[in-house]
C-alpha cells in the first residue's frame, strides 16, 4: 500500500471485525530522534496465544472468504524495509496492540499520507455503539480526537455517522491538523 | 479552534429538524467494502467520494458504511446499494468517476447503474469477464 494512513484502516479493520467497542489510533511522529511510531488499540476478542506467533504469515488468517490474511503481514514487510519492527500483544477479550515502529527519515518509508481520510472512514466503518481514539504527536505538538466527546455533544438522536455531522467532524479534523504541521 | 461546540450543537438542532421532517421513509444504505483488498484496491477514496457527492447533493437520508471482505478480491473496491425497501445492487470495480455517476444516477434518480453492477449467481458475487 502506498501510504500508512492506508495501513491503518487496515489494521482498524481487523479491530472493528474483533468487535471491538472501543479502539485507540497512536501516532508520533519525531523526526529528531528520526522515529515514527504508530500503534493502534483496541478492547476486543484478541488473539490467542499460539496464533501470535504465526500471526504475520500471510496464511494465517479466520477469513473464510478466502486462504490468505494480508493485513499485519504486509505492515509488517512495510516496517522492515525501513528498519523498523511490527509488535503485536493481545490480552484474550482485554486488549490487543499492533505496535509499528519506522525509522522517520528512511529512504523507503512510505509517507503517512492522509490521515484525515483514514479518520472520516474509520468513523463511517465503526459498529454502532463503538468508539474512536486518535492522538497523534508531532514533535511536541498534539492533535486528539474522540467520537465520545462528539456523541455526548450531538446526543442520541442523531447518529454520528449523519452527513451533515461527519462534514463537521471533517473541517474539525482538517483545521486539527493543520494546527499540528503548522511552524 | 475555529470549529465550535456551539456551531456543531447547531447542525444536531438542524439534523434533528431533517430527521422528523423525512420521518418514516428511509433512505439508501451504501455499503463499501474496506478488508485489505478492498483498501489496497482504492476503496477509502471511493468512500470519501460518495460521502462528498451525498453532501453536495442534500442527500439527507442516506448512510454510508462499510463491510468487510465481500469474497470477490479481485472484483474490488465493491459496494453495495440497499434500497429502503431491502433490495441490494452491487457495484464492482469502482473508482471516484464511478461513485459520483452512482450517486447521480442511483442515489437521486433511482435508476441503477447497469454497466457497474456484477453478475451473481447464487447469492456470489462472480466476474462478468469469466463467465
Ligand atoms: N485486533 C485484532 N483482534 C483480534 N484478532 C485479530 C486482530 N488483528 C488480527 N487478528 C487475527 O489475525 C488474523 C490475520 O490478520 P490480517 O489482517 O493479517 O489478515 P485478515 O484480517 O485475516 O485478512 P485481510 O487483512 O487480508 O483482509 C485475522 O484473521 C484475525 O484472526
Ligand atoms: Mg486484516
Amino acid at each position: 500500500m502506498r501510504e500508512l494512513s492506508l495501513h491503518i484502516n487496515d489494521i482498524v479493520q481487523n479491530s472493528i471485525d474483533a468487535d471491538a467497542t472501543i479502539i485507540k489510533i497512536f501516532v508520533k511522529e519525531d523526526i529528531e530522534k528520526d522515529n515514527l511510531v504508530i500503534k493502534v488499540e483496541d478492547n476486543g476478542k484478541g488473539i490467542p496465544k499460539e496464533k501470535l506467533d504465526v500471526i504475520t504469515d500471510p496464511f494465517e488468517t479466520s477469513r473464510t472468504t478466502r486462504r490468505v490474511g494480508l493485513g499485519l503481514s504486509l505492515l509488517e514487510a512495510a516496517t522492515q524495509r525501513c528498519e523498523g519492527s511490527l509488535i503485536i500483544k493481545s490480552i484474550r477479550n482485554v486488549k490487543t496492540e499492533v505496535v509499528a515502529t519506522f525509522r522517520y527519515n528512511h529512504i523507503d518509508r512510505a509517507p503517512l499520507g492522509n490521515m484525515i481520510d483514514t479518520i472520516l472512514s474509520i468513523i463511517l466503518s465503526l459498529k454502532e455503539n463503538s468508539d474512536l481514539i486518535y492522538e497523534h504527536h508531532y514533535n511536541n505538538k498534539m492533535f486528539t480526537f474522540d467520537t465520545r466527546e462528539i456523541k455526548s455533544i450531538i446526543g442520541n438522536q442523531v447518529s454520528i455517522n449523519q452527513i451533515e455531522i461527519m462534514n463537521w467532524i471533517k473541517e474539525y479534523i482538517e483545521e486539527g491538523f493543520s494546527n499540528l504541521m503548522e511552524v | 479552534m475555529k470549529k465550535s461546540i456551539q456551531e456543531l450543537e447547531a447542525i444536531r438542532n438542524k439534523t434533528i429538524d431533517h430527521i422528523n421532517l423525512r420521518s418514516g421513509k428511509g433512505g439508501y444504505r451504501v455499503v463499501v467494502g474496506m478488508a485489505t483488498c478492498g483498501i489496497a484496491a482504492g476503496a477509502r477514496p471511493v468512500m470519501m467520494r460518495l460521502m462528498e457527492e451525498v453532501q453536495k447533493n442534500s442527500l439527507v437520508d442516506v448512510t454510508i458504511a462499510q463491510t468487510g471482505c465481500i469474497g470477490a478480491c479481485r472484483l474490488e473496491p465493491i459496494i453495495e446499494v440497499y434500497s429502503p425497501d431491502g433490495s441490494k445492487v452491487t457495484y464492482i470495480k469502482m473508482d471516484e468517476e464511478k461513485a459520483i455517476k452512482v450517486v447521480a444516477d442511483h442515489l437521486i434518480n433511482g435508476k441503477i447503474v447497469n454497466e457497474y453492477t456484477a453478475t451473481t449467481i447464487d447469492g456470489k458475487v462472480v466476474d462478468p469477464e469469466m463467465q
